[in-house]
């Protein structure tokens, strides 16, 4: 999948698609953020297009009102269970990982289903801090589908894509010309989510693989639609997306969850892109069994341009803490804690990712 | 196993316990021991190098802990003696004589030293090399994870090589595989459960760095070992100012490395290697010293993988496989596996 004579062959689609405009393609996957960049992508560019990493990175989106509920709760006592990364995000006060270093029980784990047996194997309480997007929201709730151990409970942070693609489309000044729609997400919930965008903004959606030449290939495609002036939805990675997505995994999420607004990590609060347990789950609400409210957060670090990062109206180099005094080591704001955000993907990669 | 099998604090204590293990459980399993008319034998309060003729003496010293202790492809026995003897190869040293000191955690089995001790002999066989002198220490229960081993070097090189003498034009070599002993160390942690044949490149070098020395035209050696082949070329680029470009195609990686770098999220770029250097030459002796290189068999697959250029000062460029460019940054500290 990284062969260099398609990837020419590509490149010469692209040259001669790409027209004598801006052309601002964003996607919203970290995965799609590391290949390009990985891969030097951005060289097979004509000047006029360029690919933006927008809201893609679960960790960076989740906000301080969510870490300090996690806090909070593992210094009531209870295992906190989460992935690695969400260990060194920011709260209020403090990180999970400086909860732990007081003496707090925080642990990493790879996947739901590994919280749920660590509170089956415990008397004590279990809690669960459930992020990601539709990818990750269907284990979250497989586990409480499956008879979960009552010392179990989880803070639910999920959120929902298509959404935030919506809200990214109101912003007046957003120029986004084309959206590359991330192949995981639309694995699971499939083409239809991505309708209202050609319908009612003009905007073509190609849903995009992760390989080097998934995604020249699914940019030739957004070019050609640009050309044709015939904005649809289209799927450049057949191989794994199906029209309808997975129905199966659709319908786990629909039987524990329900559509809320949450607030985004430097977007703010967008109607119905989060999801929160239903009724019959509600015993299983972290924030409920330890009295935890959600009282809000400080959203944003002065100086950091992660509000505009995450909505694609600004690069990483556009901020000036940007490998100065914001590092992978010591991070000022969320988009560098996250492997799958785009000021972390650009400092690994040495910061200026068209050469 | 019973406490006899076990290191105590009286091994360390300088006593009849201690010269018993000295005796029966290290000094014999080196079979060169002299490097001149006091050696190790003596247990005297240091050993004597007789002065080689001309050249300059090379030293260097190098600290080892590794977990696991043993691995597949080696132990940290292996990995102590040849990781100092590559040191000096790097600069263009023969190897006159290693010092071993052996710091152990009271309870080590006796069995798992000489497992070690064992090793770090195979390896002064292999190119000849007399252990001349050591020191062994036992700390209590906790203090110290069961084992750390100092390793000190003495070499003599007609003219040392150092690691930054490089200019534009200049081709850049590696002498084999790249990341095979990080990745099978990665392999083996028993969190990922992953069963694989991979083993770690540990080997003494000097016999290889010997012939491409003598093929001429070597500017800088470097070996790739914590950091990997990124961080070495970062340095190389940072010191001398220049830039390293390098053609990922062409880097030699063997396939279960490249796997379980892509299952883990962990560029083999970004990982050690204990078997490997990377030669910077002439452009005019590339080929002369990539032949000598592959008539050796740690040199099987070495490979010419980029040029010195001076595009981008104290940077190192990657093309990648599929034809794009990047940087290739120095890593930013132990490869930590992907997490979700
Ligand atoms: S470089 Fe740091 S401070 Fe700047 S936008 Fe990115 S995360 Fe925020």
């Amino acid at each position: 999948m990284s062969d260099p004579v398609r990837a020419a062959a590509l490149a010469r689609t692209i040259a001669r698609l790409t027209p004598d405009y801006p052309v601002k393609i964003v996607h919203v996957c970290g995965t799609h953020e590391a290949t390009i960049t990985e891969h030097g992508l951005r060289r097979f560019l004509p000047e006029p297009v360029e690919v933006l990493e927008g809201p893609g990175c679960p960790v960076c989106v989740t906000p301080t009102r969510d870490i300090d509920a996690a806090v909070k709760i593992a210094r009531k006592g209870a295992i906190l269970c989460t992935f690695g990364d969400m260990t060194r995000v920011p709260g209020t006060e403090m990180t999970l990982a400086a909860a732990r270093a007081d003496g707090a029980d925080v642990r990493v784990v790879l996947s739901a289903a590994e919280a749920a047996s660590i509170a089956r194997n415990t008397n004590r309480e279990v809690v669960f801090f459930g992020v990601g997007f539709e990818t990750t929201t269907p284990m979250t709730a497989a586990i409480l589908l499956d008879d979960p151990p009552e010392n179990l409970s989880v803070i639910v942070s999920h959120k929902l894509i298509p959404p935030a693609m919506a809200a990214l489309l109101d912003l007046p000044d957003n120029r986004i010309s084309a959206y590359l729609a991330p192949g995981h997400v639309s694995v699971i919930i499939g083409e239809e989510p991505y309708t209202p965008f050609p319908r009612d903004y003009g905007i073509p959606v190609v849903i995009g693989g992760f390989e080097p030449l998934d995604i020249l290939y699914a940019i030739a495609l957004i070019l050609r639609q640009l050309k044709d002036g015939t904005p649809r939805v289209e799927n450049g990675y057949p191989r794994a997306v199906r029209p309808e997505g997975n129905r199966r995994a659709q319908e786990l999420i629909e039987q524990v969850f329900e559509p809320t607004d949450v607030v985004w990590r430097g977007i703010g609060s967008i109607p119905n892109s989060g999801l929160r347990l239903r009724d019959e789950f509600r015993q299983f609400d972290a924030r409920a069994r330890f009295g935890v409210t959600g009282e809000e957060g400080e959203e944003t670090v002065p100086g950091c341009r992660c509000p505009d990062v995450l909505t694609a109206r600004a690069v990483p180099t556009d901020c000036p803490l940007f490998r100065t005094t914001c590092t992978p080591l010591n991070p000022v704001g969320p988009c560098m804690v996250g492997v799958e955000a785009a000021c972390n993907i650009w400092y690994r990669y040495g910061g200026r990712p068209k050469l | 196993m019973s406490e006899m099998d076990k290191i105590t604090a009286m091994h360390g204590a300088g006593g009849a316990m201690m010269d018993r293990l000295l005796r029966e459980h290290i000094l014999t399993e080196f079979s060169a021991r002299s490097a001149g008319r006091i050696g190790l034998d003596a247990l005297d309060d240091g050993a004597t190098i007789e002065l080689p003729t001309e050249g300059e003496l090379v030293v260097t010293t190098d600290s080892h802990v590794v977990k696991p202790i043993f691995f597949p492809g080696g132990d940290i026995g292996r990995l102590a003696a040849a990781g100092t003897l590559n040191d000096l190869a790097v600069m263009g040293a023969r190897p006159l004589a290693l010092t071993l000191g052996l710091i152990l955690e009271e309870g080590f089995p006796l069995a798992d030293l000489t497992r070690i001790i064992s090793s770090i002999a195979g390896v002064l066989d292999e190119i000849g090399v007399p252990l001349i002198a050591g020191d062994t220490k036992v700390m209590g229960k906790g203090e110290l994870d069961r084992i750390a081993i100092n390793t000190t070097g003495i070499g003599v090189a007609a003219h040392a090589v150092s690691d930054s003498a490089i200019s534009p034009g200049d081709v850049v070599i590696v002498t084999g595989t790249i990341g095979d002993h990080g990745m099978a160390l990665l392999a083996c942690r028993e969190e990922f459960h992953l069963e694989t044949k991979l083993e770690s490149d540990v080997a003494p070098i000097w016999p290889l760095v010997e012939r491409a020395l003598a093929a001429g035209g070597i500017k800088a050696m470097k070996d790739p070992t914590r950091g990997g082949l990124a961080a070495v070329l970062n340095e190389m680029a940072g010191k001398a100012n220049v830039t390293i470009e390098v053609d990922e195609a062409e880097i030699p990686i063997r396939n279960p490395v490249r796997g379980i770098g892509s299952l883990l999220g962990i560029s083999p770029l970004t990982v050690a290697n204990e078997g490997k250097a990377v030669i910077v030459t002439a452009p005019d002796r590339a080929d002369a010293v990539l032949r000598a290189l592959r008539a050796h068999p740690l040199g099987k697959d070495a490979a010419i993988i980029g040029k010195v250029t001076d595009e981008y000062p104290g940077k190192v460029i990657l093309g990648t496989e599929v034809g794009g460019r990047r940087f290739l940054e120095m890593p930013l500290g132990d490869p930590v596996p992907r997490i979700c």
